[in-house]
């Protein structure tokens, strides 16, 4: 599959373990996120920095490999529902309970990515939604998933035993730490070689094929960390609303991520963070405007495709782009 | 009535005549889409959402006097609902190809899956917030009320209509496609469209004629639904994930596979009712992944 998104160039990167955008971002992200639960409400920034790291995990997948996957809420509702069950019935601290949802993610990602990598461009989305809806129906008939009512009061529990979660600003606290260190990951793995030939299958995938890379490997790596990664989002999210319940496996939030992923700008950086930001603060407002809600985001779908398809981020660093090349020439004419 | 694997033969045939109207339906609706997807390369996940439509224009058509009381409007019964309804969404169709779908055509296939996506959550969505979730009633035609007694079952005469009337829609289909000069332009177009245009056939009008085509398709299974299933918002939206396993599973953009798979899988829908309940919502991507381990292209498709 081709590049699904147009890509600015990627400046010259300082090597070592942390690029030095890298870091920038997560100062940034860190000073960001330290002062947001005193000016904001904090469990809506706990909201978005689980559903940022979500879209962050996908935008791995859609935006660096260029396959549409369409099942992203198995893994994150799967992840959801073992660690609140795991931390309501077997009395474990909560940092486990989570590691244990993202270890069924990551085994679920690597089962369904196996099946999916076979085939490309719609039939992989077509394959990822009706894998994913297995696991749907898995949820709504399995007994200890509860059916309707989903896992409830799900107890937030002592942090590696002794931090209290239900202390408000020890929870927060945590959440940032998990975004912090999922976006570093997913940072980290788009700037190592892995990440390049990654991105090298979504531009030209005969030709990363040609050069002897095992593009298949490569793709399902990929798409069992973006798995695991989603887990990580929907564990922590099911220990901050203390709740896992069928809308996390459901296919609207499918398509609530891969519409975060669209508004921010595919295959940027920040992109999945801005589209979280935008997605889960309108759904905050409309929460009480009931079906509008989906017009609305089906209405955003529709306008970004037709009018913004880089989305906000990427939409902005090619105005930037282009900006530069002006200064670029002006320069060589003053000359 | 006699007894198989210890169950009553009303009860089997009973699920098996289940499992056959749904196959019809999944077999009408991924027929739809398998053109849509073999001439356009669109996954129309719009499909549900015109199902939809068709359902509910029947339904308008019906309630015309009620809906308007005092404009002196008749009551426009199924008969002529299965000939209105799939036009009426076949225009919306041709309306939406122009609007939106025709702007992707050149793009990645990703962004016509969320285009589809984004459209079918608007139309779902502005039914929701008039109608709600209850569904409507739609009452069977007076002339298709009762049913037969075969010794072993009963079959209601309005269900044997719509296995044979889909048979008869999708062999016609099929044989449009397949086997006539216009059939063959299209797959023509498809093909090779640069060479096809230069022979002077108008291509754009040509995808536009298939999308309304595939649509319609959608729209005449609604109206066939409406008196089975209930008319409500939320119909198209669960069957459109099935129809694309089906899809996967005949092997995309293969006509005479999605029209074999839609019965087969709805049968075997059926009888997974019968035997292993729990199971029957999610057999259909059970096969799905089996299908894609032993053989990637689908059952009928070419690799």
């Amino acid at each position: 599959m081709a590049h699904v998104a147009s890509h600015p160039p990627v400046p010259a990167q300082k090597t070592g373990l942390f690029a030095h955008t890298e870091l920038t971002y997560l100062v940034a992200f860190l000073i960001i996120g330290v002062v947001a639960p005193y000016v904001l409400y904090p469990i809506f920034v706990m909201k978005v920095l689980c559903f940022a790291l979500f879209a962050c995990a996908y935008n791995l997948i859609f935006g660096y490999v260029g396959l549409l996957a369409f099942g992203h809420a198995a893994f994150f509702g799967a992840a959801a529902y073992v660690t609140a069950h795991s931390a309501k019935f077997w009395g474990i601290t909560p940092e486990i309970a989570i590691l244990a949802g993202t270890a069924v993610a990551t085994v679920l990602g690597a089962a369904i990515g196996w099946l999916a990598i076979r085939r490309q461009g719609l039939y992989f989305a077509m394959i990822t939604l009706a894998l994913a809806q297995i696991v749907y129906f898995y949820a709504l008939q399995a007994p200890w998933t509860h059916g309707e009512d989903g896992i409830q009061s799900v107890p937030r529990g002592k942090l590696f035993g002794f931090i209290d979660l239900n202390d408000m600003m020890s929870m927060y606290f945590f959440v940032l730490a998990v975004f912090l260190i999922g976006f570093a990951i997913v940072h980290r793995t788009i700037r190592s070689p892995f990440g390049q030939v990654l991105k090298s299958i979504r531009d030209n995938e005969p030709r990363a094929l040609s050069l002897g890379y095992d593009t298949d490997r490569y793709k399902l790596m990929a798409f069992t960390l973006s798995a695991g990664l989603s887990g990580l989002a929907g564990g922590t999210k099911a220990i901050v609303f203390q709740l896992a319940s069928l809308t996390d496996v459901f296919l609207f939030t499918s398509a609530d991520v891969l519409l975060m992923v669209l508004i921010g700008g595919i295959g940027t950086i920040l992109g999945p963070v801005v589209g979280a930001v935008t997605l889960v603060t309108m759904q905050n407002y409309l929460a009480g405007a009931g079906s509008w809600v989906l017009i609305i985001q089906g209405a955003i779908f529709v306008a970004f495709i037709l009018m913004l398809r880089k989305g906000i981020v990427g939409t902005w660093l090619e105005y930037r782009e282009t900006r530069r090349r002006r200064h670029v020439e002006a320069a060589k004419k003053a000359k | 009535m006699f007894e198989i694997f210890g169950l009553s033969s009303t009860a089997l045939f009973g699920q098996l005549l289940i499992g056959l109207i749904n196959g019809a339906f999944y077999a009408m609706m991924s027929l739809g889409v398998a053109i849509i997807f073999g001439m356009l390369r669109i996954a129309n996940f719009v499909h549900g959402a015109q199902y939809m439509l068709g359902a509910f224009c029947a339904w308008f058509l019906l309630n015309l006097p009620v809906l308007f009381p005092g404009s002196g409007l008749p009551e426009i019964g199924y008969w002529p609902s299965l000939i209105i309804a799939p036009i009426v969404v076949g225009v919306v169709g041709i309306v939406t190809e122009k609007l939106f779908i025709s702007k992707v055509y050149d793009l990645e296939h990703a962004y016509g899956v969320l285009l589809t996506l984004g459209l079918a959550l608007v139309i779902e969505g502005l039914f929701h917030v008039k109608f709600g979730s209850a569904g409507q009633p739609y009452g069977i035609p007076p002339s298709l009320q009762g049913g037969q007694n075969l010794g072993f079952m009963f079959l209601p005469n309005y269900r044997a209509w719509v296995i044979v009337a889909s048979i008869v829609i999708c062999f016609g289909t099929w044989y449009s496609i397949e086997r006539t000069k216009l059939g063959a332009y299209l797959r023509a177009a498809t093909e090779n469209p640069v060479l096809v245009q230069a022979f002077g056939i108008n291509v754009p009008r040509m995808l536009t004629l298939t999308y309304a085509l595939g649509v319609g398709l959608a729209g005449l299974a609604g109206v066939m639904a409406a008196p089975i299933y209930q008319v409500s918002p939320q119909m198209g939206q669960s069957i459109i994930i099935v129809i694309f396993a089906v899809v996967v599973i005949g092997g995309m953009g293969s006509i005479f596979g999605s029209i074999v798979s839609g019965f087969m899988l709805g049968l075997i829908e059926g009888l997974t009712k019968v035997f292993y309940p729990q199971g029957s919502s999610t057999v259909i991507f059970v096969i799905m992944a089996i299908v894609l381990l032993a053989k990637p292209a689908g059952l009928f498709g070419k690799t």
